[in-house]
């Protein structure tokens, strides 16, 4: 495999550039799927408690909204990570910096796993599957 | 790190619409949190379907829509042989694909919000 440029040699960060790259694919499917259901064909008029009920009754895309919280998120706060690294020289504010981002990052994975998996749609809205 | 012409220009859009969609998403969690609290969330909902709003979404559209295409044109140089020689012709190529999706995209999306649907 041929690469015009350079690229990590080892260790965590060899392993980061690959995850970039990989979730990065995969997001390009996930996320413009997404953003092709949820704003293009329906719209935010649409959309409302009872149609995420109608949604999350349906185990695909609770699966589809579970990989891409994940993969975006990881993706997301990765980049951040670079980003912190190329500006934030001083080492205490990295320190700071650096912890938040885990904090901040730790709680809202959490946040998004937690609804993913344990809302219960209410009885009478089951699984149309759709949309 | 770049200096001038299409690689800064890539990379810097790159790392405004990353964060950009990152900040988005952080909201977008605790808004979907919110599920465990029905009424409150439905109460919430004013606040994206607001014209502002909607004319962000399609701004929000255009950085997940040009992070998705500038990352392509990555793929392309990290693997593939012809990619660097190649990279500024992809930049054009690609910016003009985004310009054919985004347009009409965003002219449907924001067509409820000054026509009525």
């Amino acid at each position: 495999m041929y690469a015009g440029r350079e690229r990590p040699t080892g260790g965590f960060e060899l392993f980061a550039w690959f995850f970039m790259r990989i979730s990065g694919l995969l997001l390009i499917i996930l996320v413009l799927g997404h953003l092709a259901i949820m704003h293009v064909i329906h719209t935010v008029d649409e959309i409302d408690f009872d149609f995420v009920a109608r949604r999350w009754g349906s185990p695909f895309w609770r699966t589809y909204d579970l990989v891409m919280l994940w993969l975006a998120l990881l993706h997301g706060l990765n980049g951040l990570r670079t980003v912190i690294d190329d500006y934030v020289h001083r080492r205490g504010w990295r320190v700071v910096s650096l912890a938040a981002l885990a904090v901040i990052g730790f709680v809202l994975l959490a946040m998004g796993t937690q609804i993913i998996l344990t809302f219960e749609v209410p009885s009478g809205q089951m699984a149309s599957g759709l949309p | 790190m770049y200096r001038g012409r299409e690689g800064m220009w890539s990379w810097i859009l790159h790392r405004v619409t990353g964060l950009g969609i990152l900040l988005f998403l952080a909201i977008h969690i605790v808004d979907i949190y919110l599920l465990g609290w029905p009424d409150l969330f439905n109460k919430l909902l004013f606040f994206y379907r607001h014209p502002v709003f909607r004319v962000a979404e399609v701004f929000l559209a255009a950085a997940a829509l040009y992070h998705a295409l500038n990352g392509i044109r990555i793929l392309l140089v990290d693997f593939w042989v012809e990619g660097t020689r190649f990279h500024r012709q992809i930049f054009w190529a690609q910016m003009v694909l985004f310009l054919l999706i985004w347009i009409p995209a965003s002219l449907w999306m924001l067509s409820p919000v000054v026509f009525g649907r």
